[in-house]
């Protein structure tokens, strides 16, 4: 984009524009798919028990004393659904995803607890629940891996022979310097180096915990034909879905495929959606195949929601992860080598683990200059659930390895963890671990001392060292500690990734409530709390050079808007924002190439009005009366109203290579320091977050009240994974899926998160702005377990740092000074 | 023979009775099974489907309303209990076009996201600032109103906001 990045003061982006959907949000007049109007049944699932088997069949058990009556019921099981597909005679029963080894309903061999087996749906949502525990699964139980961690018995193999590969999902190799010359070259950085430090990390699943559960409404439209009579209509049909969901292009592939429809034969709708973090990526697509398959058995509207317990129990979760490090550094504390291994659980089915692997892959050693690196990523299968998409994806847990290690590092070296990334971090003109050169003008050092400096980073050490000393003397149990992270997050998708989405966004012509000419953004991208249609809103306004109120935000439906991708990745703001800023000049090109728009509606004073960064470029800004004006006229244009359309471009430079894992993995990063001030009570071994510092570098800030609700809830979201949030499994069964047992940060909980932004624009974001989703997900756990580390004086090297994973550490490290 | 909800047999056991109670300002009395929770009450039966479910088990807050002018989890509330109470939920508490204060201070500060706990937020936040509570309580007070996205800062800021204080 030229230089279109200087704002005015008359420019809506940059400001802390409100919501314009917050009033239906604070008065409660927004609909959640539960609260849409609804006439039809209800439908729910009956799940596997155990981790792994094989079905021999299904008993419905007598419901008569309990009020079931199974004549009232539809059932479906996976033997309604044809066994290759009328389209391209694949298995319709395969969710559509990265690979086609999940089925919406087990037909024979089961992988987990809690999958799928048979569908139900009755008119009373009370007796359905009474009746799901009346089919009885009957199974033979095979060998489950229960543990990710061990490598599997022959038995146990699932996926690939067995050996080294057994269960293996993905393999990647990140590989730089001595690395790329073979093993003794690599084992030689570690034999010559003054410092070798070694660590094994651990991280748990965690729950997304969205506050509304997952739910979709399913309809059918068929012929009068095929209104009643075999389950699968001989005439051509129609499949529409409403629900909760992310990313609605996703369900719409998945359920094509299932239901060996045509594109146009399958609609999907978002509803209100509140809270994702990722959550609702990939598992909207098997409940709308569920709802689907009920709706069409019944030939009436069918709506599936999930209640907590299911929702948290058998839905994706981040993945537990487990990584091995050593770093080979010289006298002074430079790494001269980075030696990682890092296994991550993906669950029974591969969903999306390939590519949370390759994200974890590609962050793990960070913003550092390291000469010589390996890092060895698997993904494996475990029977349990699969693990999928959570904020960060794959990233937070390398983050935390690596950043946790440079603490051990420094200690060892005997130099200041801040110090150590001081001598460590990239200037402009470096190269990351997988040969990414950033040429973007960063100053690392200089943000991270601004933070340093906001959190009070020195003094506090003074003051902490000198508190302990005292505790230790008077017999006090508290202890302080002071603990930083630093580290980058790329948005946008992997690599190639965005290339192969080609996204797409429309902008039309409209009228608005107000009568007068305006636009319409067409994209795929859902509100899901982040703030897309406040954002999309303002870059539409300011590219136009329109009032706020002439920019409406089309509903996520997928017979309405483009395919701009999915609701992911941190990518709607800046991937997606940059599309809708380049529709909204074509629009306007059109407007002036069609003549509705000329030289006599230029504006005449156009430095003193706001307007188009892009028609800035071009010089052309054009008086808003008579803007307005024209897209009144091509709204109601002969042959529908006119549209502008951007498709993505990748920004020039090099590519990715995805065999090698070199080269450009993101077009931009944005580079953050977070610092975590904590006390730990030594006779409780409770941590209390006392201080936080979470400041980044995120090329523009579009929205400043959104942009650090954004990183303040990332942030607390991540204090829950690094002190509370356990997920506990017992025979590939979680023990607690509720909120009672599963414990999510509350107010109480966690301090006021003091948010810093730095802007160095990116050129192909607009105004310059760069993905932000993802990044405060990535830093406050190793920053957390570093200042209790400092504190307590003990490498705590797993999540969560729970009051008894503090104390068994302690009285370890204390009992170990003991016998020595 | 199990049954995954226990208040299910309980809740279909007794047969339906009157229960009175003024919602909203409005006298109401239903003929409903006693032991219905107030929440499935309030959105199948009365249509009021503002006050949400996020757990059904009194951990989240998001079906948060006032009975009696005291924020309880509807969740966990037998309708028979609000016999003769007054119930306020969020679509009481704009009156005719006019946002609640509170209402007003979500808008301004940021304090909804995806906005599916915000309901029961406000009514819990409207409950501190129509009892004049003080700012350096709000931490305590909201503490079984959970959200998952904001971190709680911009939260805090519009009940201080709405409470005439900044925290």
């Amino acid at each position: 984009m030229p230089d279109g990045n200087q704002l005015s003061k008359d420019h809506r982006v940059g400001k802390s524009i409100p919501r314009p959907d917050a009033k239906v949000k604070v008065t409660g007049a927004l609909h959640y798919v539960d609260d849409l109007p609804f006439e039809g049944l209800y439908g729910a699932t009956v799940r596997t028990k155990t981790a792994r088997g094989r079905m021999t069949g299904l008993r419905f058990k007598d419901g008569v004393d309990v009020g079931v009556d199974w004549r009232e019921f539809a059932v479906v099981t996976a033997n309604d659904i044809p066994r290759t597909s009328k389209l391209d005679g694949i298995d319709p029963n395969q969710v559509m995803l990265i690979d086609r080894d999940q089925p919406f309903l087990v037909r024979d061999e089961f992988r987990h607890v809690g999958e799928p087996v048979c569908l139900l749906a009755h008119p009373d949502p009370e007796v359905l629940r009474r009746a799901v525990d009346l089919v009885e699964i009957k199974t033979e139980s095979l060998p489950a891996v229960l543990d990710y961690r061990q490598p599997p018995t022959d038995a146990q193999v699932q996926r690939g022979e067995p050996g080294p590969d057994a269960n293996l999902f993905k393999r990647i190799v990140v590989s730089k310097g001595a690395a790329d010359e073979g093993d003794d070259a690599f084992s030689k950085v570690f034999e010559d180096a003054a410092h070798i430090v070694s660590g094994t990390y651990e991280t748990q699943a965690q729950e997304q915990c969205y506050i509304e559960p997952n739910g979709i409404i399913a309809r059918v439209e068929v012929s009068e034909a095929d209104a009643q009579g075999a389950l699968w209509p001989a005439n051509p049909w129609k499949l529409i879905i409403e629900g909760s969901m992310q990313c609605p292009y996703y369900v719409h592939k998945a359920i094509t495929h299932l239901f060996q429809l045509p594109d146009d034969g399958v609609q999907i709708i978002q509803a209100a959606t509140g809270g994702g973090f990722g959550g609702k990526e990939d598992y909207p697509s098997i409940i709308s195949g569920h709802a689907g398959l009920l709706a069409l058995k019944t030939r009436q509207p069918v709506k599936l929601i999930y209640d907590r317990v299911e929702d948290m129990a058998f839905t994706t979760k981040r993945h537990p992860s487990r990584t091995h490090l050593r770093a080979a550094l010289d006298a002074d504390g430079k790494l001269l080598g980075i030696d990682m291994d890092v296994t991550l659980d993906g669950g029974a089915y591969l969903t999306l683990s390939p590519v949370v692997l390759s994200r974890g892959a590609i962050h793990a050693v960070g913003p550092y200059r390291v000469p010589h690196v390996r890092v060895h990523n698997r993904a494996v299968l475990s029977n349990t659930p699969p693990h999928g998409a959570f904020r960060g994806f794959g990233a937070p847990q390398t983050v935390f390895a690596f950043e946790r290690h440079l603490d051990r590092c420094a200690r060892e070296v005997g130099i200041d963890p801040v110090e150590l990334r001081r001598r460590n971090l990239i200037i402009r003109g470096d190269a990351l671990a997988i040969s990414q050169r950033i040429d973007e003008p960063i100053e690392l050092h200089k943000w991270m001392d601004e933070a340093l400096t906001a959190g009070k980073y020195e003094e506090r050490r003074a003051a902490h060292a000198a508190f302990n000393e005292a505790a230790e003397t008077s017999g006090s149990p508290l202890r302080r500690g002071v603990g930083v992270a630093t580290f980058m997050h790329g948005a946008g998708f992997t690599g190639s990734g965005e290339d192969y989405l080609a996204s797409e966004v429309m902008i039309r012509a409209a009228v608005g409530a107000d009568g007068l000419g305006g636009v319409e953004v067409c994209t795929a991208n859902t509100e899901i709390g982040q703030g897309a249609i406040t954002i999309f809103t303002q870059i539409a306004a300011d590219a136009l050079g329109l009032p706020l109120s002439a920019v409406q935000i089309a509903k996520p439906d997928t017979d309405q808007v483009p395919n701009s991708g999915p609701t992911v990745a941190s990518r709607t703001s800046m991937v997606v924002g940059h599309l809708v800023a380049r529709a909204s000049d074509d629009l306007v090109r059109k407007l002036e190439s069609q003549g509705t728009l000329s030289d006599g509606d230029l504006h005449p004073n156009p430095d003193d009005d706001r307007a188009s960064a892009l028609s800035d470029a071009r010089g052309r800004k054009f008086e808003p009366t008579a803007l307005r004006g024209a897209l009144a006229t091509a709204a109601a244009q002969d042959g529908g109203a006119l549209e502008g359309w951007a498709t993505y471009q990748r920004p020039p430079g090099g590519k990715w290579n995805d065999v090698t894992y070199k080269g450009i993995a993101y077009g931009t990063y944005a580079w953050a320091t977070y610092l975590a001030d904590v006390e730990v009570d030594l006779t409780t071994f409770e941590t209390r977050i006392t201080d936080f510092v979470a400041s980044q570098e995120i090329g523009r800030v579009l929205n400043p009240l959104l942009a650090e609700g954004q990183i303040q809830g990332g942030v607390v979201q991540a204090m829950g994974w690094a002190l509370l949030e356990d997920t506990v499994y017992k025979d590939g069964r979680i023990t607690n899926p509720n909120m009672t047992n599963y414990v999510v940060p509350t107010f109480a909980d966690v301090p006021d998160v003091q948010v810093l932004f730095q802007e160095s624009p990116y050129a192909y974001g607009p105004w310059g702005a760069k993905g932000i989703g993802e990044l405060p997900m990535d830093g406050p756990a190793p920053a957390i377990l570093n200042a209790i580390s400092a504190a307590v004086g003990v490498e705590i090297d797993a999540l969560p740092a729970s009051p008894e994973r503090v104390m068994r550490a302690v009285l370890a490290a204390q009992s170990s000074e003991v016998s020595s | 023979m199990t049954v995954s909800h226990p208040h299910t047999h309980l809740a279909d056991a007794v047969a339906p009775q009157p229960v009175s109670f003024t919602l909203n300002g409005d006298a109401k009395t239903l003929n409903v099974r006693p032991f219905r929770r107030l929440l499935d009450v309030l959105r199948t039966d009365l249509a009021l489907p503002g006050t949400k479910e996020g757990c059904g088990e009194g951990e989240c807050g998001a079906c948060s309303v006032l009975i009696d002018g005291e924020p309880v989890n509807a969740c966990l509330v037998p309708v028979i209990q609000c016999d003769g109470a007054t119930v306020v939920t969020i679509e009481g508490l704009a009156s005719h076009a006019a946002l609640h204060p509170v209402q007003e201070a979500f808008v301004a500060h940021g304090g909804a996201q995806c906005g599916i706990c915000t309901p029961g937020m406000v009514v819990t936040a409207a409950w501190m600032a129509d009892n004049k509570m003080n700012a350096a309580a709000i931490r305590e007070k909201l503490s079984g109103n959970i959200c998952r996205c904001t971190g709680y800062s911009a939260i805090v800021n519009s009940v201080a906001a709405a409470l005439g204080e900044s925290e």
